[in-house]
């Protein structure tokens, strides 16, 4: 498998604070990528850097390489607008438009920049509701609030949001912390279908589902990459001391 | 039974009686405190329901003696001098033109800082201007009619020769400044409340700044924001010092805003400083026209509660 993003010494600041300390590492095309650890270790400004989105809190910069297939992101000639269009990216919470409707929101990517004209929305909405497995449930209520449905069905729509704008990878940070579980098991089940288009990244708390859903794992503690590898390996043989102690539960 | 526990046993006695008196006293304080603010809470009620008794019961006998449709229909206001008129046109034409011209300045600046002030000024920044905005609101609206009169109509004047000394316009800048800081502020705070998930979302799609703006933060706002509006419409319609100094004292049934007219608020202060004769016709006009404006601004209000409560949910 080729890496799709590859990251080079990456450090990230909110003000004077450094939050994230020369992160190195790749992420494979068609897999799921986890990236575990404690609160407040630097996994979601890890994710926020590589689409990008980490700049549009006031105060926050960084230093290092993101490049996708080869070109920095970060790279002075690069509009971020077209960066978050093409790496997708899912929230903790659901977090559907209250003032649009399903449909709306599955193309609220289109209307925001003004392209809706150019493309043909009633197929684009099947499509990604298809693809975030929510067709079926929706197709009869399109015209329907976002914020009508369930937290679970949200987030699959937000999801779908998300696809619609045909990304080439996919971010979800903590993307099923707000759910029960019913709706956990349908989104992992969803990431497990999107792998075979997507390259995506899961920041997750919850360990067991990093082991089920992933193929590499990256273990971060107090804005370091401590260990980077095959998500077999770092559960079932971890190289790091700090990383065992972790995923055994001794701490965070 | 020995001394020492006997003793025990009495001082136990006295312990309980002690606290009981104690608790008893506690209990009739806070009944004393709960009636005291029951009384408290009442006399704004019982105000209240005693202006609209007097306003409504003087109306009504005004229109026992003029025809509600004459007043409502008719377009010549001149209940002093003989022959006596009594269309309340002219009055309420000019209020409305006041306070649309005025919300004409009121709606554009009042948004565009609280927009300003929302999403583009730095934290720092926010927390000065805020307050010095607020601070506007606390002008006294006789300084806004001073400078309606002494400032803002000579130069009305140099633009426009044929203008009359008193004109709607003049008193109409004033009135949509002074209700600037209302909209502003009350706008910010609904474009505040936007929760920042849905900004992140806009821009995790790549929108631009302007376009989150535009598409997604002000929509998601628009029931406060038009809340707001309809507050600073209903200020504007009871609004009085402004346009009894600088719009003049004409009932005219005019759409020009340089004209000199007068507003339903300015004709009662102008009859209320008058000769009139308690219990005459003309001064139940005060309590007819008083009556008008009530409901106006009541029907205002109740709209903007209404707007506020039909806020999408976020």
């Amino acid at each position: 498998m080729t890496a799709r993003v590859k990251i080079d010494d990456l450090c990230a600041w909110f003000g004077d604070q450094q939050v994230l300390y020369d992160i190195s590492t790749s992420i494979k095309d068609r897999a799921v990528t986890a990236i575990i650890g404690p609160s407040g270790c630097g996994k979601s400004t890890f994710i926020r850097c590589l689409n990008r989105m980490h700049e549009t809190i006031p105060n926050a910069h960084r230093t290092g390489q993101v490049l996708i297939d080869n070109a920095d992101i970060y790279d002075h000639t690069v509009d971020p607008v077209t960066i978050r269009q093409r790496i997708g990216m899912v929230f903790q919470k659901p977090n559907p438009f209250p003032r649009m409707s399903i449909y709306d929101n599955v193309v609220a990517g289109f209307r925001l920049n003004g392209t809706a004209r150019r493309v043909n929305l009633d197929q684009i909405v099947e499509e990604s509701l298809r693809q975030a497995a929510l067709w079926e449930q929706v197709k009869d209520r399109l015209k329907e609030p976002g914020a009508s449905l369930s937290g679970g069905q949200q987030q699959r729509l937000c999801i779908a949001r998300a696809l619609a704008i045909k990304p080439e990878v996919l971010l979800m940070d903590e993307p099923c912390s707000a759910l029960d579980p019913a709706a956990t098991h349908r989104i992992e089940d969803l990431i497990h279908k999107l792998k075979k288009n997507y390259a995506i990244v899961v920041v997750t708390h919850n360990m067991q589902q990093a082991a089920r859903i992933s193929g590499d794992t990256g273990f971060f503690l107090d804005g370091t990459l401590v260990e980077f590898g095959r998500t077999k390996g770092i559960f079932t043989n971890p190289k790091d001391k700090r990383t065992e102690d972790y995923i055994t539960g001794r701490f965070g | 039974m020995t001394e020492d526990s006997r003793a025990v046993e009495i001082s136990n006695v006295a312990n309980v009686t002690m606290h009981g008196g104690a608790h008893a006293w506690r209990r009739r304080r806070e009944s004393v405190i709960y009636a005291l603010l029951v009384l408290l809470s009442l006399i704004p009620i019982l105000t209240t329901f005693g202006i609209i008794y007097v306003l409504f019961s003087q109306a009504f006998a005004f229109f026992m003696e003029v025809p509600i449709m004459e007043f409502l229909m008719g377009t010549k206001w001149s209940p002093l001098l003989i022959p006596r008129s009594f269309g309340v046109l002219p009055l309420l034409v000019g209020t409305l033109l006041v306070t649309v011209a005025g919300m004409f300045i009121a709606v554009p600046v009042g948004l565009g800082s609280a927009i300003f002030l929302s999403e583009y000024a730095s934290p720092r920044a926010r927390r000065w201007l805020k307050p010095l905005i607020e601070i506007l609101a606390g002008i006294p609206t006789v300084v806004y009619g001073y400078l309606a009169l002494l400032f803002i109509t000579p130069i009305i004047r140099s633009i426009f020769p044929q203008a009359n000394a008193f004109n709607a316009l003049s008193a109409a800048i004033a009135v949509g400044i002074m209700i600037v800081p209302m909209i502003a502020s009350l706008s910010e705070d609904a474009l505040a409340a936007v929760p920042s998930s849905l900004r992140e979302a806009a821009y995790a799609l790549g929108a631009n700044k302007y376009e989150v703006i535009t598409k997604v933060v002000v929509p998601t706002a628009s029931s406060g924001i038009a809340a707001s509006f309809v507050l600073g419409i209903s200020r504007a319609i009871g609004e009085t010092m402004i346009v009894t100094l600088a719009a003049g004292a004409t009932p005219n049934l005019t759409l020009n805003p340089l004209e000199s007219i007068q507003t339903v608020t300015a004709f009662i202060v102008q009859i209320s400083l008058g000769e009139t004769p308690w219990g005459s016709l003309a001064y139940k006009t005060i309590f007819a026209t008083g009556a008008l404006l009530f409901v106006l601004t009541m029907l205002m209000n109740l709209l903007a509660v209404r707007i506020t409560k039909s806020k999408g949910r976020f």
